[in-house]
């Protein structure tokens, strides 16, 4: 029995789509295309079917997500990685917060700032650099977002340099609309 | 700097955060290409450019970002769906309703959200294509609204 995963895991659960995937033995070619699909990958996750329902959005999401989340400079992979997990913990997408959990614990070899998060989220007692990130990229990331000048002067003094405070902006932000797709088109639940 | 962000945070050229941006151009041409294709697509479906802007109106004035509101308000012109840009206004019939109420659900409170509300949206007659199309316009302009926010706040304490 399968059953909807409701508190935060590093455990990736299963994505169930409250809309039908894109069938692909039945995707126009502008789907394929936006899809990436070629004969030797032809592996889809079901979340990427459903968004192939707007195929003009899905040609450029992936591009811009690889590049926000993998591109050489400034911020640090695992650090964009709480980026992500904070915005995942306010809107709650516990299936996003799993995978960027999960990502940020094998890069930074750090369990427990994950159990800090996933207990106490912004408030969590991090070191000051890992606090400054996560609490700007929690308020970036409500609605409307509250993070300010006091914020923002605090990840300088914590020891970001522009290039890294733009990095975290971009992460948080990305993880403000993948978890409005991800949370609300479907549902985590247990494999 | 011709994007839109970039205009609405208000980076001046040759200012150091230009220069910060610029390192990071590919990302700023391609957070502008998906804006054209969540507003202004070659095929809209059943969301018209006009609803598409008020929208995205919708969502940047829930965020507090007044001048994206208004820019995108803007673009609706004098079309009859250009009140929907109002947050007063809630929709006239079962289909606007729901569309409305479903924008506004995500942008402001997406943790709220369940099954219970795409099943809203089938029930008013939106199509899966188009709660797809209408999810992400909601969810892009969420992610567009906070870069602005937060260059703003660089810009501001540099």
């Amino acid at each position: 029995m399968t059953r909807v995963v409701q508190e935060f895991t590093t455990d990736v659960p299963v994505w169930k789509p409250y809309v039908t995937p894109v069938d692909l033995s039945k995707a126009t070619p502008g789907q394929l295309k936006a899809l990436q699909v070629t004969p030797s990958n032809r592996k889809v996750s079901d979340y990427v079917l459903v968004l192939a329902h707007d195929e003009e959005t899905l040609t450029h999401r992936s591009p811009l997500f690889n590049a926000i989340m993998y591109d050489e400079g400034g911020m640090s992979r695992a650090e964009r990685e709480i980026g992500a997990l904070a915005a995942s913990v306010v809107n709650r997408c516990i299936y996003c917060a799993a995978v960027h959990s999960a990502r940020y614990v094998q890069l930074a070899k750090d369990p427990e700032t994950v159990d800090k998060i996933f207990a106490a989220g912004a408030d969590a007692d991090l070191d000051h650099r890992l606090s400054a990130i996560m609490y700007f990229a929690t308020r970036l990331a409500e609605c409307p977002p509250t993070a300010d000048a006091t914020d923002m002067i605090g990840l300088r003094r914590a020891g970001l340099d522009e290039e890294e405070i733009l990095d975290l902006i971009l992460s948080s932000s990305l993880f403000g609309w993948a978890n409005r797709l991800m949370h609300t088109l479907g549902e985590p639940v247990t494999g | 700097m011709s994007d839109l962000v970039s205009r609405m945070a208000g980076i001046e050229p040759d200012s150091v955060l230009a220069r910060v941006v610029a390192k990071r151009g590919d990302i700023f041409a391609l957070t502008e290409k998906t804006m054209q294709a969540a507003l202004t697509p070659v095929e809209p479906g059943g969301l018209p450019n006009a609803l598409r802007a008020a929208l995205a109106s919708r969502v940047a004035r829930l965020n507090g970002e007044v001048a994206m509101a208004d820019h995108f308000a803007s673009l609706a012109g004098d079309d009859p769906m250009a009140r929907i840009a109002d947050l007063d206004f809630r929709g006239d019939d079962a289909r606007s309703r729901a569309v409305i109420r479903h924008c506004d659900l995500v942008a402001a409170n997406p943790k709220a959200a369940t099954g219970g509300d795409i099943e809203a949206l089938r029930q008013a007659g939106v199509s899966e294509p188009d709660i797809v199309r209408l999810s992400e316009l909601v969810a892009f302009i969420s992610y567009q609204v906070r870069v602005v926010a937060g260059l703003r706040l660089m810009r501001e304490t540099l």
